[in-house]
């Protein structure tokens, strides 16, 4: 096959794979438009582990974009169709989980650290500080340069 | 605080650390909690399937399910893996007296899925149509194969995501079912 053809191929085939999980949706208006686009930027696609609704071509993806578009043409807010998928896919769906108990840790966790990292920051700063050469009194100044005479 | 004593700390947060890391690579990352589990069945009506195309179908719907372990099933013929469980299915369904399958065909062309039945053997006691994937959605369902152990009293007990085999039947299965018996 001639390489320009094949080169072509190769890349409407990407071309075809990005397409792929852009759907179209009516929407009466372009809040509610945004409000799709935030929901399934922010809900996580229960297959695919690390891929968001809207950046994910797994089939169940594309369904749960679908019941999204459904309900916020049914007037659900964002919080409502939120509990919806928390409520059937557990807080995994979601990329910005609520503060309960098993989240506390995620929550926390990475200000514990900071916090850990800017005390010994703190007393690495204060150790350095003891190190430090203080100026020699003039009674000292005298006595070293004598043991430094008496030396040679 | 003496400075010797100090120096312990950053050593034991590195062994704090790399003990959070290996229990964490331990673990399953496709084995997503189920927000499901320890809750009713989710309310719904649907269609059953027949297995002649011809007859009539009459509705299923969740009050149904009551009365007894159910073992639901989500499988389709477009997916591999129900392939690979299905003989299995069959197998234990024959096997275990004590609980009935209930099959969901989830997405599914209503033809194949009839013929695929017809081939190789139904475990299925009752199988609900889920032609949207709308009831998948209300048992969290990411993807089929999923199969959910419901009690009784309809209260959903656990969730396994992926096939179903020997070994994991007797591992996480008959341990559930033994329990809620």
């Amino acid at each position: 096959m001639h390489r320009p053809l094949l080169i072509f191929l190769l890349f409407s085939v990407c071309i075809l794979s990005a397409n792929a999980a852009i759907e179209v949706y009516q929407f009466d208006n372009d809040s509610q438009q945004e409000r799709f686009n935030e929901l399934s930027g922010q809900l996580r696609c229960p297959m695919c582990l690390n891929s968001n609704l809207s950046g994910s071509d797994a089939p169940i993806a594309a369904d749960l974009r679908a019941e999204i578009y459904e309900q916020i043409l049914d007037g659900r807010s964002n919080d409502q169709i939120i509990e919806f998928m928390t409520e059937r896919y557990g807080d995994f769906i979601n990329y910005r989980p609520p503060l309960n108990s098993g989240t506390f840790l995620l929550w926390f966790a990475p200000l514990f650290l900071l916090l850990t990292g800017l005390l010994i920051v703190w007393r690495m700063g204060k150790a350095s500080q003891l190190l430090k050469p203080t100026e020699l009194t003039d009674a000292e100044q005298q006595k070293l340069k004598d043991i430094l005479s008496s030396q040679k | 605080m003496n400075k010797r004593a100090l120096l312990i700390i950053p050593g034991l947060f590195f062994i704090a650390m790399l003990g959070l890391l290996l229990f964490g690579l331990g673990r399953n990352p496709n084995m997503v909690p189920s927000a499901l589990v320890n809750r009713p069945l989710p309310e719904f009506s649907l269609p059953g399937l027949k297995l002649n195309a011809s007859a009539a179908t009459s509705l299923i719907a969740s009050e149904d399910l009551l009365g007894g372990i159910r073992i639901i099933n989500f499988w389709a013929t477009w997916c591999p893996p129900c392939h690979i469980e299905h003989p299995y299915l069959v197998e234990i369904s024959e096997r275990e007296k004590g609980v009935s399958f209930i099959g969901v065909n989830y997405k599914d062309d209503l033809d194949e899925a009839r013929l695929f039945l017809e081939e190789k053997g139904s475990p299925f006691e009752k199988i609900i149509v889920d032609l949207d994937g709308s009831l998948g959605i209300d048992f969290g369902v990411a993807g089929a194969p999923e199969t959910f152990i419901v009690d009784s009293f309809g209260m959903i007990r656990y969730r396994h995501v992926g096939v179903i085999n020997h070994q994991i039947w007797e591992e996480t299965f008959a341990p559930v079912i033994s329990r809620i018996k």
